[in-house]
C-alpha cells in the first residue's frame, strides 16, 4: 500500500525540480533520450575535432612566439641569407640550409617522381592482378619502414658506395641524401598517382584505342594527361614528406653547415640543423632561439606546401 | 564548414611532417649511468635530511658527467634537486665569481686573473679524448700538432703522414658537443676544422670510423677501449689510457674544474653534493660517464 501511494509522488517530484532542465532540453529540441544521446555523441565528437585544432593553434602559436625574437635580434637579411651559421661566433646564417633542403627535395622529386609515376602507370594499367599485388604490398611495405631505418642502411650501405664509387674521401653527401629521400618518398607517390590514373573514364582510353592508337601511347597520351592533376596532388606529397624528413637524413648528410656546392659536399638540412643542435643550445640564448626560428621557417614553407596541395585538390574536384 | 575542417586536417598534417625534425628533449634528464649495476654507492648518511636546489653552472663538455652524478644525489637525498646548466666554461666561472650558480663548471685551469678574484678551483676529473682510425690504416702515431694540420685541411692526404694513398676524411661532432669543444681547443682548431661529418654520437663516429679506411676522427676515451674495430692513435708516442692520462703525459686531455669562490660559503646541499662528488665514492659514476676520475 504504501509503495502504490508514494508512487505518484515520486513521479511528480522529479518533474517539478526538473522544469529547468525541461526548458533547456526543449531549447535545443531533446525531447527524447534518443536526442540526449546524440547531442552527447554530437558534443564529443566536437570535442575529438578539437583536440587537432587546438595542437595546431599551439604549435603555430608557439612557433611563431619563440621564434619570431631571434630574427629580430639577428636581423632578417642576415638570418635568411647569410651563409655561414657559426653559433660560437654569433653567425646565425641559414641560407646554407635553405638552399640545402630545397636543393635536396629537388633532387629527391627529379629521381622519385618518374620512379613513382611510372610504377603507378604500370599498376594500374599494365601489370596483370598478380604482379601488380606483388609490387603494391612491396609499396606499402616500404611506407611503413621507420625513416631511421632508412638512416640506418644508408649509413652503412649507400655511404660506403658512394664513397668507392665517386672515390671521395666520405660518401656522406648531398648525393647520398637525395637517394635516401626519393625512396622515402615513393610510396606516397605511388599510391596517389595510381589512384588518380584508375580513376581516368574507361571511354577516354577505348576513344584512343578505336583511333588506333597503341596501347602505351594511350598511357603516355590520354591517361595521364586525363590525370595530371592526380599526380601534381602525388608530386607535392613527396615535396612535403620530402622537405619535413629529419631522421634519415642527418645519418647520411654529412651534417656540415656547407652551402650546397656539389652533389658530394656534405651538407645540413633545415630539420636536421635543429636536431643536430637544440640538445645544446642554452635556454634563453640567441642560439636557441635562432633554431626555434629555423623551425618557424619550415614551418612556413609546409604551409606553403599544403596550401599548393589544396589548390589541386580544389582543381582537381572541378575537374 | 567543411573547407574549414579540411584546411585544419591538411594544417594538421603539415605540422605532423614538421614534427619528424623536432628534439623535444631540451632539459632532458641526466642520461643515465651506462652501467647501472655498478652504480657507485649511495651518498652517506646525511646528519640531516637536506633540501633545496643546487645550481651547477659552466662547460657543456661537464654536462654528462654532471648530470649523471646530480640524478644519483638527488636519488640518494630525496628533498635535493641539483640543476645542471649549461653555457661554456665562461659562464661557469662567471656564475661562481657573481654568485648565481652555487658551482661553476669549467674544462680549463683558472686563469691568474680569474684567481686573483678569489676563486678556487678543485679537480673532479680528466677528460681524455682519443684519435681514432680505420684499422687498415697504415698510421699509428701522430702529434698533436700534425692532428691540427689534419683538421684544419692543411694535411688532406694519408701519404704526407707515412700512410698509402687516400684522402683524408674528418669525422668530427656537431658544434655545441662537449667532445668537439675539448678537442677542438686542446688541438686549437677551434672553428677551424673543415670537417667532412659532423655526427651527432660517439657511436656513429666510431661507426664511420670502422667504416672507411680514410677516416679520422675522435671520441671520448672511455668509448674508444678495448674496440678492436677501430685503431686508436697514439699521440707523440703515448697511447691513451686512464693512467696515461692520469699522470699527464697523454696530450690530448684537460681537466674538469669545480669552480667556487673564497670565503663564500656553500649551502649545505651544495656543499654536501661537492663533498661527495670529489670523494672517491663517485668515482665509478664519472668514469661510467666517460671521464678520468682523479679522487683518491
Amino acid at each position: 500500500m504504501t509503495d502504490l501511494s508514494s508512487l505518484p509522488q515520486q513521479e511528480k517530484k522529479p518533474e517539478e525540480r526538473t522544469s529547468m532542465m525541461t526548458k533547456f532540453k526543449n531549447r535545443f529540441g531533446l525531447h527524447t533520450a534518443r536526442d540526449v544521446v546524440e547531442f552527447i555523441v554530437h558534443a564529443i565528437f566536437f570535442l575529438c575535432g578539437f583536440v587537432a585544432v587546438a595542437c595546431v593553434l599551439f604549435i603555430s602559436i608557439y612557433l611563431i612566439i619563440s621564434g619570431i625574437p631571434a630574427i629580430g635580434k639577428i636581423g632578417v637579411v642576415e638570418f635568411l641569407f647569410g651563409d655561414t651559421w657559426q653559433p660560437s661566433q654569433e653567425l646565425y646564417g641559414i641560407l646554407p640550409f635553405i638552399l640545402t633542403s630545397l636543393a635536396g627535395t629537388a633532387g629527391a622529386i627529379l629521381i622519385g617522381v618518374p620512379i613513382g609515376v611510372l610504377t603507378a602507370m604500370f599498376l594500374a594499367k599494365v601489370a596483370n592482378n598478380k604482379v601488380a599485388a606483388v609490387i603494391r604490398s612491396a609499396v606499402s611495405l616500404l611506407a611503413g619502414i621507420p625513416s631511421v631505418v632508412y638512416g640506418l642502411v644508408g649509413m652503412m650501405v649507400l655511404v660506403p658506395a658512394i664513397r668507392e664509387l665517386f672515390n671521395l674521401p666520405s660518401g656522406a653527401s648531398l648525393l647520398a641524401a637525395i637517394v635516401v629521400l626519393a625512396i622515402m618518398i615513393l610510396p606516397s607517390i605511388i599510391n596517389v598517382a595510381e589512384t588518380s590514373l584508375r580513376a581516368v573514364p574507361k571511354e577516354y582510353e577505348e576513344a584512343s584505342l578505336a583511333l588506333g592508337a597503341t596501347h602505351i601511347e594511350t598511357i603516355f597520351r590520354v591517361s595521364l594527361p586525363a590525370a595530371r592533376s592526380g599526380v601534381a596532388t602525388a608530386i607535392v606529397l613527396g615535396i612535403g614528406r620530402a622537405i619535413g624528413e629529419a631522421m634519415a637524413i642527418i645519418m647520411v648528410s654529412g651534417n656540415v653547415a656547407n652551402m650546397p656546392g656539389s652533389l658530394f659536399t656534405p651538407v645540413r638540412f633545415l630539420t636536421t640543423a635543429i636536431a643536430s643542435e637544440m640538445n645544446y643550445a642554452t635556454v634563453g640564448s640567441v642560439w636557441r632561439d635562432a633554431l626555434f626560428s629555423i623551425g618557424l621557417v619550415l614551418f612556413l614553407f609546409i604551409m606553403l606546401i599544403n596550401v599548393i596541395l589544396n589548390v589541386f585538390i580544389k582543381n582537381k574536384k572541378e575537374d | 564548414m567543411k573547407k574549414i575542417i579540411a584546411t585544419m586536417m591538411a594544417l594538421a598534417m603539415a605540422v605532423s611532417l614538421a614534427a619528424c625534425g623536432g628534439n623535444g628533449g631540451q632539459q632532458s634528464q641526466a642520461p643515465s649511468t651506462q652501467n647501472p649495476g655498478t652504480q657507485a654507492p649511495s651518498t652517506a648518511e646525511p646528519a640531516a635530511e637536506l633540501s633545496g636546489t643546487v645550481l651547477c653552472v659552466g662547460s657543456t663538455s661537464m654536462e654528462d658527467v654532471m648530470k649523471t652524478l646530480a640524478e644519483q644525489f638527488g636519488i640518494d637525498n630525496q628533498g635535493v634537486t641539483v640543476n645542471v646548466e649549461g653555457g661554456g666554461s665562461g659562464a661557469g666561472v662567471e656564475g661562481a665569481l657573481n654568485g648565481t650558480a652555487d658551482i661553476g663548471l669549467a674544462s680549463r685551469a683558472l686563469k691568474d686573473e680569474e684567481k686573483s678574484q678569489g676563486l678556487v678551483e678543485t679537480e673532479l676529473a680528466l677528460d681524455g679524448i682519443a684519435v681514432i682510425v680505420n684499422p687498415a690504416n697504415g698510421v699509428s702515431d701522430l702529434t698533436v700538432e700534425q692532428i691540427a694540420q689534419i683538421y684544419t685541411g692543411e694535411i688532406t692526404n694519408w701519404s704526407e703522414l707515412g700512410g698509402s694513398d687516400g684522402e683524408i676524411a674528418l669525422i668530427g661532432r656537431e658544434s655545441g658537443s662537449g667532445t668537439r669543444d675539448g678537442f677542438e681547443s686542446i688541438t686549437g682548431t677551434e672553428d677551424l676544422c673543415q670537417y667532412d661529418e659532423e655526427l651527432t654520437s660517439t657511436g656513429s663516429v666510431i661507426e664511420s670510423v670502422r667504416n672507411n679506411p680514410n677516416a679520422i676522427g675522435y671520441a671520448s676515451l672511455s668509448a674508444t677501449e678495448g674496440d678492436d674495430t677501430i685503431k686508436t692513435l697514439t699521440v707523440g708516442g703515448v697511447a691513451p689510457s686512464e693512467a696515461t692520462v692520469l699522470d699527464g703525459t697523454y696530450e690530448i686531455q684537460r681537466p674538469f674544474m669545480l669552480i667556487t669562490k673564497e670565503g663564500a660559503e656553500l649551502s649545505a646541499q651544495a656543499q654536501a653534493f661537492f663533498d661527495w662528488i670529489t670523494s672517491p665514492a663517485a668515482n665509478d659514476l664519472i668514469a661510467g660517464a666517460g671521464a678520468v676520475p682523479v679522487a683518491e
